[in-house]
């Protein structure tokens, strides 16, 4: 065991935050997977392997199973099925890292859709013995349309096929041929045995043959999804701070615009533009908790001072002056309905897209793609779990740019108003 | 990929969870009208306190706080509450579990039974009383399985229930706080935080806790394999020795259903190396209501409980 040796309260050089996603049903190990992530980065502690440990032998298994270690709630347990996104944690020592943990199941496209929203790196699960199979193509679709920049094709369960490098070899040719069609770029793929712990954090002494790394060496070594390459600054305000009833009479002129940085970085003295007014001024200062921040980066949450008086509130957002989204109301977007109730082509909707609000209604349905086959089909509603492309008519214009260049400010979700609920999930092309 | 193409602008993994949090109490002030923060007094609810301040100064922050004790608290942490907020200089409205007794909408089955799922009852009539859209807990998602599937923001209805079939899905950074007259919305900033997270985050904060987090010589019995404080509510039982040990709290919360463990770390340094090293899970070593049943907190937070 090599990196995961390291106990996570040590001082050790801070890598940062990892988010990622499995995709696989039960049948291929996923379970298993995040078991012996968790067991082996020493997350799951004495009573709660003593409880599963139990629970293994009330169900008259031999060994303990790990897979009971995601095992969820009450309810999923009287249905035998899993009903939502789960969210686990462990680390390194160096690196921390959130699982998505989405059931596999066709009718959960909308979980998997939402565990992907804010993963940086997805883990497809492939059993050694059945291959390719219309599950991965799904899988591996949702993966690109919700812009997971990192893919790790996992072929699993290499023990009950002898550990074959022909066939892992195979399901690799098989997998290319259909992602080229996509577009997935950034591929790494890996022979395993959850199982048996080959390849995830040990190599193990059966897949000598591949001399890649190992589950958690890409794990440790997937670069930031910010900041690898060039990305335009945007800030969109989420609140603003004006103490004019503070005691210290020097905060009565204070205005700080407060947001997170949703990709890019702004230093101070950056001229910027103020969207939708359209005034540019400069950056005075950049602060939290009355520190001052020579610059602020990607998914960092900062207060900005303006050089100028500008009347701003929010829902509007700072850009870099001659970095402009482009500032519509008519776009054109990947939906994903998440709700029971069809999406009503008649109906007016809220569209939520960064920190503004806008009334919208649809403009049409150009296709729905079948997720399976990934083809293209005409459509006059929209039920849960469908993927459609769609145009939308907006009441207010939004500062927006295409998803695959900003998952900030190219994500919108869709409010039913006479719910409140969330009803689809849309991705600016 | 390799470290190589890792740019310096990369946040640490503190900084990402606390920009997180921020982000999400920001989202609380935009969105809702009129949001409140519980603030037990507890470590996780001081990080929440220091989030809320990196989020909101130089201005006061958007919403009060608000504890709802349940009248069996110990009295450093009710002392270390009332400073705390008082320094902040933020409004604290305290609410108690014993008026709903008086009241008569909290029957306890006995006089000893633990207040602690009582306190759902409290917050209730608190959050009718203020008209509460919104309540920014502290609870995380590495806490309990059924914490795991939670939202950040959580829907309840009317009758504060949380039901897990019916979550409202929660994509990227786009939350939903919208509710109906009547209904509320309960938001976990911390919940991508763990334990050892809420314990570096102190010690990076330097924020300053309740001394019963620190090893101290305390009374205690052994029960069921255990060990129970002796306190004015906490007895011992016939046949019971009372003996003296070294030890902290790792949560704090009603004195007859939290339990201390053994230990002599003193400082958070020390009690950041006994965490990652624990075998233990924090609500497994001192949560006693939460070993009732596998299902317990599920059932909790279905009737009403944060």
């Amino acid at each position: 065991m090599s990196a995961i040796e390291s106990f996570p309260g040590e001082a050790v050089p801070d890598n940062g935050l990892l988010r990622f996603l499995t995709c696989g049903s039960v049948d291929d190990g996923k379970s298993t997977l995040i078991g012996r992530l968790l067991f082996d980065s020493k997350t799951i502690l004495a009573d709660t392997l003593h409880a599963i440990a139990r629970t293994s032998e009330k169900r008259g298994l031999e060994v303990v199973d790990l897979s009971l270690l995601t095992d969820g709630l009450q309810a999923e347990r009287e249905q035998g099925i899993t009903i939502d996104v789960a969210y686990r944690y462990f680390t390194t020592g160096t690196r921390k890292y959130i699982i998505a943990d989405a059931p596999g199941h066709e009718q959960y496209t909308r979980n998997m859709v939402t565990a992907a929203s804010t993963a940086d790196l997805a883990i497809i699960l492939i059993d050694a013995r059945k291959g390719v199979l219309t599950q991965t193509r799904r899988h591996s679709y949702l993966t690109h349309l919700l812009g997971i920049p990192h893919v790790v094709v996992a072929v699993n369960k290499m023990d009950l096929v002898d550990y074959s490098r022909e066939t892992f070899d195979r399901i690799c040719r098989d997998y290319r041929d259909f992602s080229a069609t996509l577009g997935i770029a950034d591929v790494h793929f890996l022979p395993m045995s959850a199982l048996r712990g080959d390849m995830i954090v040990d190599r193990g002494e059966r897949l000598g043959w591949h001399d890649g790394p190992t589950l958690f060496d890409l794990l440790e070594n997937a670069p930031a999804v910010h900041g690898a390459h060039a990305e335009k600054f945007r800030f969109p305000v989420q609140y603003v701070c004006r103490p004019q009833e503070s005691a210290n009479p020097e905060l009565h002129d204070f205005r700080g615009f407060m947001g997170r940085v949703e990709s890019g970085e702004i230093t101070v003295g950056d001229a910027v533009t103020v969207l939708p007014s359209g005034r540019e001024t400069r950056v005075k200062d950049i602060q939290i908790l009355g520190q001052s921040l020579p610059r602020a980066v990607a998914e960092q949450s900062v207060t900005l001072l303006l050089a100028d008086e500008i009347d701003i509130s929010r829902g509007d957002m700072i850009v870099k002056t001659g970095e402009l989204p482009s500032v519509t109301k008519q776009i054109d977007a990947m939906l994903c309905w998440l709700s029971e109730s069809p999406l009503d082509p008649r109906r007016k909707y809220l569209l939520r897209h960064t920190t503004r609000d806008s009334k919208a209604m649809l403009a049409g349905i150009d296709y729905r793609l079948d997720i399976n086959s990934l083809e293209r089909q005409a459509a006059e509603k929209l039920a849960m779990n469908d993927i459609a492309r769609v145009g939308f008519k907006l009441a207010q214009p939004i500062f927006a740019d295409p998803y695959a260049e900003s998952r900030g400010t190219g994500a919108f979700i869709v409010i039913d108003e006479s719910t409140n609920g969330t009803v689809g999930a849309g991705m600016i092309i | 990929m390799s470290t190589a193409t890792l740019s310096k602008a990369t946040l640490s993994h503190l900084d990402w969870l606390e920009s997180e949090a921020i982000h999400i109490m920001r989202e609380v002030a935009g969105q809702c009208s009129n949001p409140v923060l519980l603030f037990s007094g507890g470590k996780d609810s001081i990080c929440m306190l220091r989030v809320a301040e990196k989020a909101f100064r130089p201005g006061r922050f958007p919403f009060p706080l608000m504890h709802v004790d349940t009248g069996h608290n110990y009295r450093e942490v009710i002392d270390f509450r009332d400073r705390r907020a008082a320094e902040l200089g933020e409004r604290l409205i305290v609410r108690s579990v014993e008026d709903s007794m008086a009241r008569g909408t909290v029957v306890l089955k006995s006089d000893d039974e633990p207040r602690n799922k009582h306190q759902s009852v409290t917050l209730l009539e608190a959050i009718e009383e203020f008209g509460f859209d919104a309540c920014i807990g502290g609870a995380r998602r590495d806490e309990e399985k059924a914490r795991a599937k939670e939202r950040i923001f959580s829907f309840r209805d009317e009758f504060g229930q949380w039901d897990p079939k019916n979550q409202r899905p929660e994509l990227w950074d786009l939350y939903n706080a919208r509710s109906f007259k009547g209904e509320n919305i309960r938001v976990f900033p911390i919940s991508n935080w763990t334990e050892i997270d809420v314990w570096q985050y102190i010690e990076r904060e330097k924020l300053a806790l309740p001394s019963i987090y620190f090893a101290h010589q305390r009374a205690i019995v052994r029960r069921h394999g255990g060990i129970l404080p002796v306190t004015e509510v906490t007895p011992p039982r016939a046949g019971e020795a009372v003996e003296t040990l070294t030890v902290r709290f790792r949560t704090v919360g009603d004195i007859t259903c939290t339990a201390p463990v053994e230990s002599d770390a003193d400082s958070v340094a020390a009690i950041i190396a006994e965490t990652a090293t624990t075998t233990i899970t924090e609500r497994g070593a001192t949560r006693l209501d939460d070993q009732t049943s596998e299902a317990s907190m599920e059932q909790r937070k279905k009737e009403g409980y944060f």
